[in-house]
């Protein structure tokens, strides 16, 4: 056990915590802790914070692969990049991945995580088909859609609040190639992009890049990128070398005048309405990881990601009051991803639910809170929510009336022992 | 080519990492020795469905030296043949604790340098008699000067690297290879207590360049590879001066 300073993706907050990481979970004694597990730390803000953290990034070995049926038995620790490596080139690739390889399996569950995909099929859990959860008095428990559903319902979404995921069995996905075909759309405004979603809705992968500080008529002006696995070409893994930014940079690199900047070229990048082009899974669903601590682009102090999802129903109007306020605000946001979210599924407190989900990362600063918060009140106005494994600063209240199913997630968590064992920072925050 | 891979201490985070790699690279065969079980079978799964051929475990305390030679006849009696012998096993004591505790030091120097230098015995003969192989053992940075704070550790490494430039020299006219590998600071359970810095890596970064130097047929290593200037900045040091240094 080591004493370290420790943050999530976004760098902020900050806490001083006792990490152990166990080699294996019969070294994991829970009982004399209060604590929260730890995959990877790719969640943005406090969700995998506490005072003791127990990470799992020794838990990662696989325990068994089934060819016939592509379900994969592996150690909670174990990362998507790992399964990647040893499966793609076997014809197999992940059902449901975030936009970065580097995150633990558990994590994965814990945060339901959802894909480009999720209007066809679904969050990470759904592929799921069994889970062992370490609880608090010790013991190993099973769980799945038919066993102690309870606990499987609380636990996939659950942000590591109902026990420490030691293994589970996921479905992969069968794959002729790792080439994807893209198909890029030009969309010139927030209307017309959500009109390209509905009339792709059979696209396999879709998701849409806005350019935040574009207003008036232009406002929600974006690329739609849908995507297919091709059915011919290899099954060869991308080779090259991947960059690192080595240290904090200064944040006045990163201001309106250089995102306006680099958002303008970028959409100017794709000249032509419509463009086809064969690319490999890893830039397709990956651009990021290529760039090692891309989150120092941020300097210091860190940065904060705003991930909500309004309601079909709310669609444009409401989706357009935002961006409006952002753009007033004149607060660049590097990414801004829009997405189609597709129904609801039965986890306590999965993020995902029928409509349109946009990300925005924002530069720390002290009067970001405020026009967070307002942000905030026009989300719940319209009957959304904010994602938890990107949050590290909502109410309360927000969280409580946005996400209606915590009480019956608390019963779950006291029925199995977790109440005082296993806490985050945001749990706390959150009344959890 | 499909090889037979023997690696003893398997549980070990940097054995782990290199026989990962092996099995990933799909048709090998391997034979692991750890003492415990739980943690065996779990690797032998592990490395079953990242696609080795084959994967065999004993388990065994391996300082339990009278056991050593039937271990290694079982190895050869599975396996025919064996082109890869790795021996990672190895504790890290509190050289205070060893200070203090004569039972204590030689205990450590049992599993670091003499239960190695049993297996060896047996399998060079081996080995000798097979005409070609590799023989590749874990040793240390730490064996190539004896430091005030790590000392038996250091003596245990040290008489382990010695015996492999005599094996090494021996064995070079049958065609097996020995190599010596002297890792610097790895991030494993070993070392789960130290603040890691700069000069820190991860097993995976070891177990790539064990293979490495196993491939190229290298008779020793360090790895990362700065770890040689480092080093030999330190054998150089005159005794005068080092004696008085608090390292
Ligand atoms: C560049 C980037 C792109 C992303 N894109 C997407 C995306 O497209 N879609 C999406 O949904 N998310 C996305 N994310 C978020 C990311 O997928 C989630 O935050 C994910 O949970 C991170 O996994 P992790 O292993 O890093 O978990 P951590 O960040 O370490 O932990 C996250 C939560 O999971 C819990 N947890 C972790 N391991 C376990 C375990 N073994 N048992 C129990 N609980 C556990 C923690 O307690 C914590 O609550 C993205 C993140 C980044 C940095
Ligand atoms: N980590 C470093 O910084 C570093 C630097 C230089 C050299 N090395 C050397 O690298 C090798 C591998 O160490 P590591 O870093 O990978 O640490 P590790 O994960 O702690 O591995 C050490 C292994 O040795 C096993 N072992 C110890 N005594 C044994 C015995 N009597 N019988 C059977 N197995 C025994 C342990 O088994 P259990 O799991 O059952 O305890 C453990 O699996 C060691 O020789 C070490 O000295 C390490």
């Amino acid at each position: 056990m080591s004493n370290q300073l420790i943050s999530g993706w976004g760098r902020y907050p900050v806490v001083d915590a006792e990490i152990a990481v166990p080699a294996r979970f019969e070294n994991i004694d829970l009982t004399a802790l209060n604590s929260i597990a730890r995959g990877m730390g790719r969640s943005y803000g406090d969700s995998a914070l506490a005072t003791q953290i127990i990470s799992t990034q020794q838990l990662d070995n696989l325990i068994a692969f089934n060819g016939q049926s592509g379900e994969l038995r592996c150690a909670g620790g174990t990362t998507l990049e790992e399964i990647l490596k040893v499966f793609v080139p076997r014809g197999w690739f992940l059902s449901v991945t975030p936009g970065t390889k580097f995150v633990s399996v558990g994590g994965a569950i814990a945060s339901d995580v959802h894909g480009k995909n999720h209007h066809k099929i679904g969050s990470f859990c759904d592929h799921v088909t069994s889970i062992e959860l370490l609880i608090g008095s010790g013991e190993m428990v099973s769980c799945s859609p038919q066993q102690n559903s309870d606990l499987f319902r609380a636990t996939c979404g659950g942000m590591g609040l109902t026990g420490i995921i030691v293994s589970a069995t996921i479905k992969l996905l069968p794959i002729q190639s790792t080439t994807i075909r893209q198909q890029t759309l030009k969309a010139a405004n927030l209307k017309e992009v959500f009109q390209l979603f509905e009339a792709n809705r059979s696209a396999t992968y879709s998701v849409a890049w806005i350019d935040c500080l574009a207003s008036g008529n232009a406002l929600g002006r974006s690329l739609l990128y849908l995507g297919e696995h091709d059915e011919s070409g290899t099954l060869d893994m991308q080779s090259g070398h991947s960059k690192s930014i080595p240290f904090d940079m200064p944040t006045t690199l990163l201001n309106r005048f250089t995102i306006q900047a680099f958002n303008t070229l970028y959409y100017h990048k794709v000249c032509e309405t419509v463009s086809q082009q064969q690319v490999h899974y890893e830039p397709y669903f990956y651009p990021l990881d290529s760039i090692h601590h891309w989150n120092r682009l941020y300097g210091r102090r860190g940065f904060l990601q705003y991930q909500f999802v309004l309601p079909k129903t709310a669609g444009l109007e409401g989706m357009t009051k935002i961006l409006q306020r952002i753009s007033a605000s004149k607060k660049g946001s590097f990414l801004a991803v829009l997405k189609e979210l597709g129904a609801q599924n039965k986890n306590l407190l999965s993020f995902p639910i029928e409509g349109y989900t946009l990300a925005l990362d924002f530069k720390w600063e002290p009067d970001l809170l405020q026009l967070l918060n307002e942000l905030d009140q026009i989300v719940l106005e319209y009957g959304g929510r904010i994602y938890l494994t990107k949050d590290a600063r909502m109410s309360e209240a927000t969280f409580k009336q946005s996400y209606p199913s915590w009480e019956q997630f608390m019963e779950i968590r006291h029925k199995y022992g977790a109440t005082e064992h296993f806490n985050s920072l945001q749990s706390e925050r959150l009344g959890l | 080519m499909s090889k037979n891979i023997l690696i003893i201490g398997a549980t070990s985070a940097i054995a782990r990492a290199t026989a990962r790699i092996y099995a990933q690279a799909g048709g090998n065969n391997l034979f692991l020795v750890a003492r415990n079980k739980v943690q065996l079978d779990r690797n032998c799964a592990d490395l079953q469905v990242r696609g080795a051929a084959s994967v065999h475990t004993e388990t065994l305390d391996l300082n339990q030296f009278e056991q050593h030679g039937p271990l290694i006849d079982k190895v050869f009696d599975v396996m025919g043949r064996v082109d890869i012998v790795l021996i990672a096993h190895g504790t890290l004591p509190d050289q205070n604790e060893c200070a203090a505790d004569v039972e204590k030091t030689l205990a450590e120097l049992n599993t670091n340098a003499i239960s190695i230098i049993s297996l060896l015995t047996h399998l060079a003969n081996r080995m000798e008699q097979q005409r070609f192989g590799t023989i590749a053992v874990i040793s240390s940075v730490a064996g190539d000067r004896g430091r005030q704070s790590n000392y038996i550790y250091g003596a245990a490494k040290g008489m382990v690297s010695v015996f492999m430039q005599g094996l090494r020299n021996r064995l070079f006219k049958s065609g097996v290879n020995v190599l010596t590998i002297k890792p610097g600071f790895v991030d494993t359970p070993m070392t789960k207590e130290f603040d890691k810095g700069l000069l820190w890596v991860k097993p995976d970064a070891i177990a790539r360049g064990i293979i490495k130097a196993i491939n190229k047929r290298k008779g020793e290593v360090y790895l990362p590879g700065f770890w040689a200037l480092i080093m030999f900045i330190i054998r150089s040091i005159p005794e005068m001066i080092f004696k008085r240094l608090s390292l």
